[in-house]
């Protein structure tokens, strides 16, 4: 790695790009497997670790913490290192946290088939693991800001405070949440009981999704869109109002994971409150990407990456509006507990994290070996997969979701229950099968991406580049 | 604008711009995660409420285990249908006793926090191990497994009985003296079962 002068650390972006495509593979595969279980609930032959409940976890955890996380860690670790003209402080750090990260994913994903389980939703790995997490979580903010505090140019550019953010609060969430008094190596008591164990954890998985699958990917969004379009952030201003106005409101929000449930009146009404005035800040930053691509869009037709970009930034619009009308007490009556709750989700994470993701492997993996992208054919096949894929899903489960609320709550004319909840249950089969074969399509697609990626990168090194020189801060 | 000039020093400085999203970001934990969590009526139990006996406490380790929560809530809304369906609402101060608590966030399956003396046990434990032995369309996952391991198999249970104690659960001495006995001879389906029919229910774990 070490020529005459100081080089960019790309070979550690290089490496964390292929992980996360390896568990958005993996990820994915096992979302159409409990998918399907959900078709045909025998096909786990009786064996537990190809059991719904530990199959799903692995799911949610692959996608959310190996796919995304290590996909941000790759972005993080290229942007910084371009936006602060320096490269990494401590690499060897660097490498840590990304192998350190690969192997508690891979030992953390054999412990939950193996059914360890804290028992909270996106916190489920056990102590041992939230530990190792801790620690590599702190090298990477050593990594991060190591890097900012060395930098050479005085701002610090919008996407780093994104990433920032994701590292900061993520951390503060993560520690808060996962303190338990441990029992044996694979079980553990939560510090907190009951109604204030749900305020912590939804505290928790909300902001999780804020600042990691939000935040953290509207710093890539603010690295990569700008590049990509080769014009500049449409208004400046504005990313400073969103990304503070975002930082604060996300926080309060949690507790509409809980309305109608046993927690305080007041804190359901402010988690209400504040998830509708999250809409503004979101929002913000929607215009702010929309108007800063506009101007660009002839690079649509020949740019397959831009397209996965700009699809990823409607379905950002769409989720974020989704989810304070979700936020409603009287939308989340019928919405709560069904699947409409897990279209919102995937509409989010299909068509937000996974496509803005894709979009930025399509630009940066090329640029990473110096070559151009094996087929943009096949890229544009993705496209339309992908793009069929949400779809349907999104579709299938606001069906489903939407019938569940409904027949859920509905009473007859003397105040009787309209329907059985197994009558309801049987008529999911369609949507479920619709979401199966969705699921499928959308995977399909990102195998294609494997394939082309690798045929770019197959055989070819990493291309060293330097810091550009010194600049003087002036005017 | 003195905002924009303000955020001209945050932006040039590394240590600044940390503690500014620190802070920022603390607010909302603080005035309204911090006050629930010193709330201590909301974990209060209910005068007769007793802690998970050890079959109890063995049973929704299992549960926890095997995830059911991702199908099944734990929690009855205060809606006229829902109150129909499953029961009474629920109330905090009947969840004093779980850690972690398993109200969930999804209904695959029908809320179980009324469960309680809904089926017999022999039921619960036909279904359990095949759902569609009793239930034709079911999508419940099959748990055989259960039937063949012993519920004292990890050894443990007075190492939980006693991390337990120290979060405050009032187990005495005998108690956690005689927990293996009691686990002697059950199943994990058993105990799972036990943890079934206490659920919602005054005594062990329960209700008012
Ligand atoms: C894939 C989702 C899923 C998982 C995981 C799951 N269940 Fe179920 N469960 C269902 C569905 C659907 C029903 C309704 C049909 C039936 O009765 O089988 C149900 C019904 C039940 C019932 C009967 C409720 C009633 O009021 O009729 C009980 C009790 C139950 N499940 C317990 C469990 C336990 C204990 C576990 C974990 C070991 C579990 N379930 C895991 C989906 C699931
Ligand atoms: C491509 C195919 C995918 C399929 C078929 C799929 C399928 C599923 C299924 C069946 C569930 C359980 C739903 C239920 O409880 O009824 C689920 C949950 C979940 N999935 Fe996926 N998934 C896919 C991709 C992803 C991706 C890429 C992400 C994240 C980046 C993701 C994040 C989640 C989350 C967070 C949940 C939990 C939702 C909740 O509990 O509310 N999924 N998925």
């Amino acid at each position: 790695m070490k020529l005459n002068g100081e080089q960019y650390h790309d070979r550690v972006t290089a490496w964390l790009t292929g992980f996360a495509i390896f568990w958005s593979l993996l990820g994915m595969a096992s979302g159409v497997y409990v998918a399907a279980e959900l078709v045909w609930p025998t096909i786990d032959f009786g064996h537990e670790w190809l059991s719904y409940g530990r199959l799903r976890n692995l799911h949610t955890n692959t996608v959310i913490f190996g796919f995304g996380i290590s996909a941000l860690m790759a972005t993080a670790f290229y942007s910084v290192q371009r936006t602060c003209h320096v490269p990494l402080f401590a690499p060897r750090l660097a490498w840590f946290c990304a192998l350190g990260w690969q192997a508690g994913m891979l030992g953390g994903g054999i412990s939950l088939l193996a059914g360890w389980n804290g028992g909270k939703e996106y916190a489920e790995l056990e102590w041992p693991f939230d530990i190792a997490i801790a620690v590599i979580w702190i090298s990477f903010a050593i990594v991060f800001f190591g890097t900012i505090a060395k930098r050479r140019i005085q701002p610090i550019y919008v996407s780093n405070w994104f990433y920032g953010a994701l590292i900061i609060v993520v951390a503060m969430l993560h520690i808060v949440n996962s303190l338990a008094i441990p029992v044996t190596w694979s079980k553990s008591y939560s510090l907190f009981a009951g109604t204030q164990d749900a305020v912590v954890q939804w505290w928790y998985g909300h902001n999780a999704v804020g600042f990691l699958l939000t935040g953290g990917f509207l710093g890539m969004l603010y690295y990569f869109l700008p590049k990509h379009a080769d014009r500049p952030i449409w208004s400046y201003r504005l990313s400073i109002i969103a990304f503070w106005a975002f930082t604060y409101s996300y926080i309060w929000a949690g507790p509409h994971h809980l309305h109608y449930n046993a927690v305080p009146e007041w804190v359901q009404s402010l988690g209400m409150v504040m998830s509708l005035v999250l809409l503004a800040p979101s929002w913000a930053t929607l215009v702010n990407g929309v108007m800063t691509v506009a101007g660009a869009w002839e690079k649509l037709r020949t740019d397959p990456a831009l397209k996965f970009i700009v699809l990823s930034l409607a379905f950002y619009g769409l989720a974020t509006f989704e989810g304070p009308m979700m936020a409603i007490k009287s939308v989340n009556v019928v919405s709560h507990f069904t699947d409409w709750t897990i279209g919102h989700v995937h509409s989010g994470a299909l068509g937000w994290n996974a496509l803005i993701t894709f979009g930025t492997f399509y630009f940066l993996l090329p640029r990473l070996v110096g070559a151009e992208l094996y087929s943009t054919r096949l890229a544009n096949w993705h496209f339309w997969l992908a793009l069929a894929g949400v779809m349907l899903y999104v579709l299938a489960m606001w069906g489903a979701g939407v019938s569940q609320g409904l027949l859920w709550l509905s009473l007859d004319e003397i105040g009787e229950l309209s329907y059985s909840f197994k009558d309801i249950m049987a008529s999911m089969k369609p949507y479920y099968a619709l979401r199966m074969v969705a699921g499928f399509t959308f995977f399909a697609g990102a195998v294609l991406m494997a394939f082309n990626l690798w045929m770019t990168a197959k055989g070819r090194r990493i291309v060293c580049i330097a810091p550009p020189p010194p600049v003087r801060e002036g005017a | 604008m003195k905002a924009f000039d303000l955020h001209r020093k945050l932006e040039r400085h590394s240590g600044l711009l940390i503690f500014g999203i620190l802070f920022v970001s603390a607010i909302g934990g603080l005035v309204q995660v911090l006050p629930t969590v010193l709330d201590a009526r909301l974990v209060t139990p209910a005068p007769t409420a007793l802690p998970y006996d050890p079959v109890a406490l063995t049973g929704r380790d299992i549960y926890i285990r095997e995830s059911c929560g991702t199908c099944h809530s734990q929690q009855v809304r205060p809606l006229l249908a829902e109150v129909r369906r499953y029961g009474p609402f629920s109330k905090a101060e009947e969840f004093a006793f779980d850690r972690p608590f398993l109200w969930g966030s999804k209904r695959t399956g029908p809320d179980l926090h009324r469960i309680a003396g809904k089926y017999s046990d022999a039921w619960h434990r036909i279904h359990l191990l095949n759902p569609r032995a009793v239930v034709p369309d079911s999508i419940m996952p099959a748990y055989p497994w259960l039937a063949e391991r012993p519920a004292d198999s990890g050894k443990n249970i007075q190492a939980k009985m006693r991390a337990l104690r120290r979060l405050g659960h009032p187990y005495t001495d005998a108690d956690i003296e005689a927990a293996p006995g009691a686990l002697q001879g059950l199943t994990e389906v058993d105990a799972l079962v036990a943890y079934l029919q206490g659920l919602g229910m005054p005594g062990p774990g329960g209700a008012p």
